[in-house]
């Protein structure tokens, strides 16, 4: 690590004010944030952290919206969602990770292989900022890239609830993280099928998938339907064509542990 | 054969690991745990390229950097020696392996990505590291080499332009008359044919490595704190081939190691770095790697790419065995690497089986790659893989059942000499395979297939033999074989006057559990408690000089140097009850502690005669000397020879390639066994690297020689959910014959006999569904499994 300032602000305001120095950073859960750090692959003059901060904290359901708030822990997200998200929180990373890394963090960060990004794509969501509301299918905006400005602190996010939901998850084996996760939502005016892991744009909806539930909600409906492999990322843990079947197989079981 | 009741003490028992209490309860004493006055720390520079001509290095901006002690680059080391290779392996033509200089800082010519360039020494670990950006570099880019075949290809970069070319050597063993090997290929009924990778993997111990070099000016003496697993081999190494130091005035000390694998075997530069450094810089000199920098510079294991023909005849009877294989051994020859294709490789080519010929073909290449050597069960994995993967495929193919062809090429006569060296002392493979059948209840397997399909997921079911020569090594036969030094073993047993006994050993401990069996055995010999021994090891400051851990040879041969010194120490004792109750030596008995004249009911304790021994008054000094201590040295006449069968169910999801393995039994015959839990626990974690290998590790490099699977994000390691609950037993003891306990080793069957069960079952699985796949090569990840079923 190389040297840097620390600051605990106790407010949103506080931190927004810390944040306006060039360099700085904010410090979610710091379990992406802190390992780039420890290989010097980051060079902050100060770390902003949001930890201690009381109205970015909390998950609470009413009127069939849910908000999250950018603070919240993924342990808490497992504890308090609604149960999809919450079983999607419950299987990110291990629990020291689920107890210090933070919703906010994690859509700032917008990691390709995250998980909360198929959720707020597929949840009708809301990015709520200390200075603006982003829909969250403006959001996400290629590998790492968010429609964040410099400084722009994630306060919290709020999703339609949907009449029925489900996460399905493919584990890359080394990371855990998504080689293909795939959040299917069904509404009562349609399907949202968002999908993380597969493409090197990131996280994106899967349309043609949306509009063959949106008509019949079964796992028949998707039959025939396929991806491009082209447009998607291939490694040494899944290729380019594995992805793009992946994504088509999620997608069958995701809607066939709803319907 | 296990005690009823496993409280009780001695051989057979399993009293718990008493080391568990301190690690469990975060009172053990690792080397980075160690932090010695006054000290500084090194951050060592690593290339990011595999391949390149250092043209200039500046460090004169770095030495100006706060905190700065001393900055070593590679001219610095230019008068010290190179890091040798244990073992010089003869080729087909006669001629010695092409053995490169091996330098504690890379010389002119950066051959891996993770090799030292620079080393800073500096207050502070961050300070080093700040001056370490500072240093510049001007490098020359050299055409990575790092595919094996490409390498040996004519015109090819050379890695070492000293050298002729990239091979290490190019070595035959057993029958090495092609002729005649290539006649009884023509003559066969049959010829199944395979090629398959062993995959490159990475340690990866719990505990990264770590060195802390102090230099006393007083007395002139060195003291190296270091993760090893065999600190005598690192001293003598170190002072006779690097540093030339004389070793009385070097000590070094391995203490709590948290895991090894082989990996913490050899002797690594950073060792003889902080030593050397030590002196110049008038300071202690400490480094711990990080978990980036062991992926780079541990050395790597297995990385094997081969060719294997097995032929039969009308009868299914096996009639030869042809391998051909290109073994990595990276960018420069590790301690043990050029060993691990050739002799710990070839010699068990032969497997459990009577194939009257074998010829093994072995090529070892240079390549801009970390340097590959042993990791549990070094050379004898490949071999195994090899062996069961071309016995299952030949099987498929003949429509025979492969527990059956295995059954009927079994050696059944023992001893039993191999066209591959070794003699196999004693064995009984048909009685491991029974107890194999049962222990992984075969018969039910249809069953659980048919319900295994109810669910949509297709199951497999693969066996396989291994057999492993372990207690390593007879140094005579060694000796021929090419080892550059002999592999016994030594242990001192101090008894104190009250009784008590330390035992020091020259086998080291780094999760094998001996601290808790090695006194089982000195206290089933002498009739005492197990609470009143101790072993103490990793010290050369304390131990006698003996070989350290590896080829699961610490009981077979370190515990026979043990029970030798014990004898010693009871003939002694025996003599002096003699003297206390005026009798002849040759009437005393011992028993349970108790020392008895035969036929009287005259007797002493066990403590009243080592008090005797030290304190002693009225001693006939003229016949006896007083003390009670005795060390004994061991070489063993022969290799022992585990062995065993291992069985492997797989579910297989059709739609993801995902395997999953459900049932996993394994039947070893380890001979005696003296602590049963600890043998289950060994035989567990080989398991588990094996099936780690099989399924997930893969250190995979590109064309440029960068390391993709370089942390945890992309490095597979299994996690305990990827692993079954193993069905294990050891029920099956034929004792070995010619060590005093009769025991034979146990911690590399896992590993070894493993992998092959696993992609055996993988590939009946994916049978079972009418798929035509033959293979797949390691690991079976989704993707490879998936790709192998949509061709
Ligand atoms: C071992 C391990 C396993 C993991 N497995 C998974 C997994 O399976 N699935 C998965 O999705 N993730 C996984 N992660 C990542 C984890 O979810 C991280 O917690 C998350 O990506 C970052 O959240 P954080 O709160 O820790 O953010 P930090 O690491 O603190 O910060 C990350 C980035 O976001 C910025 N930031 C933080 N908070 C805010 C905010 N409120 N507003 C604006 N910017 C902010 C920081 O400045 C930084 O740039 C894993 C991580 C680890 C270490």
């Amino acid at each position: 690590m190389y040297e840097f300032e620390f600051e605990t602000p106790a407010t949103v305001a506080e931190a927004v004010a810390a944040l306006a120095e060039e360099e700085a950073q904010a410090l979610g859960g710091g379990q992406t944030l802190i390992p780039t750090l420890k290989q010097r692959l980051a060079m902050p003059s100060k770390l902003v952290s949001l930890a201690g901060i009381a109205e970015m904290k909390g998950v609470s359901i009413a009127d069939g919206v849910l908000t999250i708030g950018g603070g919240a822990t993924h342990a808490d997200v497992a504890a308090e969602a609604c149960p999809p998200l919450a079983a999607l929180a419950a299987g990110i990373g291990d629990p020291a990770v689920r107890n210090r890394g933070t919703i906010g963090g994690s859509l700032a960060n917008n990691d390709p292989a995250a998980d909360y990004p198929a959720a707020m794509l597929a949840l009708k969501s809301t990015i709520v900022t200390d200075r603006r509301e982003i829909a969250g299918d403006d959001f996400f905006q290629g590998l790492f890239e968010t429609a964040l400005d410099e400084g722009e602190i994630i306060t919290g996010v709020r999703c339609d609830i949907p009449e029925a939901a489900h996460y399905q998850k493919f584990d890359q084996p080394a990371s855990r993280f998504a080689l293909v996760g795939v959040f299917v939502a069904k509404y009562a005016d349609g399907v949202r099928v968002g999908v993380t892991g597969a493409s090197e744009e990131g996280a994106f909806r899967w349309r043609e998938a949306e509009a063959a539930l949106s008509a019949s909600f079964a796992p028949d409906a998707l039959e025939g339907l396929s991806l491009d492999a082209g447009s998607m990322m291939g490694d040494l843990h899944g290729s380019k064509d594995y992805r793009a079947h992946l994504v088509a197989v999620m997608t069958k079981r995701a809607v066939a542990a709803i319907s | 054969m296990p005690k009823d009741n496993p409280n009780s003490g001695g051989i057979g028992a399993s009293p718990k690991r008493r080391e568990d209490v301190r690690f469990l309860t975060g009172a053990g004493n690792y080397t980075d745990d160690i932090n010695v006055h006054g000290q500084a720390h090194v951050h060592f520079l690593r290339a990011d390229v595999a391949h390149a001509t250092i043209n200039s290095i500046d460090t004169s901006a770095a030495e100006a950097m706060p905190g700065v002690v001393k900055i070593f680059t590679g001219a610095d080391f230019a008068e010290v020696g190179g890091i040798p290779c244990g073992w010089g392996v003869t080729d087909r033509h006669g001629d010695p392996q092409q053995e490169p200089r091996h330098p504690i800082i890379a010389d002119g010519t950066i051959r891996h990505v993770g090799e030292i360039v620079a080393a800073v020494v500096a207050n502070t670990l961050e300070q080093a590291r700040d001056a370490a950006e500072a240093i510049d570099l001007d490098l020359g880019d050299k055409p990575a080499v790092v595919d094996m075949a490409a390498a040996l290809a004519e015109g090819s970069t050379k890695v070492h332009e000293d050298l002729t070319s990239n091979l290490c050597y190019d070595w035959v063993f057993g029958n090495d008359d092609d002729t005649a090997v290539q006649a009884a290929f023509d003559s066969a009924a049959h010829v199944t044919t395979l090629e398959l990778v062993n995959n490159r993997l990475v340690a990866n111990p719990m505990e990264p490595r770590v060195a802390i070099g102090e230099y006393s000016r007083g007395t002139d003496e060195y003291t190296l704190h270091t993760t090893s697993q065999n600190p005598h081999v690192i001293r003598l190494l170190m002072c006779a081939f690097v540093l030339g130091l004389p070793e009385h005035k070097v000590r070094v000390v391995a203490p709590d190691v948290g895991g090894g694998f082989g990996s913490k075997i050899f002797h690594y530069a950073e060792e003889a770095f902080c030593t050397h450094a030590a002196k110049a810089c008038g300071r202690a000199v400490k480094w711990t790697s990080t978990r980036s920098e062991a992926f780079i510079s541990d050395a790597h294991g297995r990385d094997h790419v081969s060719k294997i023909e097995l032929a039969l005849d009308a009868d299914n009877n096996f009639t030869a065995l042809r391998t051909n294989t290109m073994a990595n051994m990276g960018a420069y020859l590790s301690t043990f690497s050029t060993s691990v294709p050739s002799y710990l490789h070839g010699t068990l080519m032969a497997g459990n089986y009577k194939t009257p010929i074998v010829q093994v073909n072995v090529k070892t290449v240079f390549t801009n790659t970390v340097p590959v050597d042993a990791y549990r069960g070094a050379g004898r994995p490949e071999a195994t893989y090899q062996l069961e993967r071309v016995i299952d495929k030949a099987a498929r193919e003949l429509g025979a059942d492969p527990i059956a062809l295995r059954r009927q090429n079994f050696i059944t006569q023992f001893p039993y000499e191999t066209p591959v060296a070794l003699t196999y002392d004693t064995g009984d493979y048909v009685a491991t395979m029974d107890k194999l059948e049962q222990v992984a209840d075969v018969a039910g397997f249809a069953a659980r297939r048919a319900a295994s399909e109810a669910k949509g997921k297709l199951r497999g079911f693969g066996v396989n033999c291994y057999i492993e020569a372990c207690g390593i090594a007879p140094s005579n036969i060694v000796g021929m074989l090419g080892a550059r030094a002999g592999l016994y073993d030594a242990a001192t047993v101090r008894v104190n006057a009250t009784g008590s006994i330390s035992v020091f050993v020259g086998a080291h401990s780094h999760g094998q559990g001996h601290e808790t069996s090695f006194p089982q055995v000195v206290a089933e010999m002498i009739g005492i408690d197990e609470s009143m021994v101790d072993i103490v090891h990793g010290d050369t400051g304390r131990v006698p000089f003996g070989m350290g851990t590896y080829g699961s040879r610490s009981i077979a041969v370190c515990g026979s140097a043990m029970v030798r010194a014990t004898e010693k120490i009871i003939a002694k004792a025996k003599k002096i009850a003699a003297h206390l109750m005026e009798a002849s030596d040759a009437d005393i008995e011992l028993k349970d502690g108790q020392f008895t004249v035969a036929g009287t009911d005259k007797s002493v304790a066990w403590g009243d005669v080592t008090l005797t021994a030290y304190v002693p008054h009225n001693y006939p000094l003229e016949e006896l000397e007083p003390g009670l201590e005795e060390t004994a040295f061991y070489d063993p006449a022969n290799f022992t020879y585990p062995a065993g069968a291992y069985a492997c169910e797989v579910e297989v999801d059709p739609d993801t390639g995902k395997v999953s393995i459900e049932r996993f039994s394994a039947a070893d015959d380890f001979g005696n066994i003296i602590n049963p839990m600890i043998v289950d626990g060994q035989v567990h974690g080989g398991l588990g690297q094996g099936i780690g290998q099989a399924l997930l590790e893969n250190a995979a490099y590109d064309a440029d020689g960068q390391l993709l699977s370089a942390s945890f994000m992309d490095y597979a390691m299994p996690r305990a959910d990827d692993v079954p609950f193993y069905q294990v037993d050891h029920s099956c003891q034929t004792p070995c014959t010619h060590n005093p306990l009769g025991v034979k080793g146990c911690g590399e069957a896992g590993a070894i006999g493993s992998p092959p069960a696993v992609v055996n079952a993988v590939v009946d699985a994916l049978q079972s569904a009418g798929q035509d796949v033959t293979h797949i090569d390691m690991p079976l990840s989704p993707a490879r499994v998936w790709a192998a079923m949509n061709g």
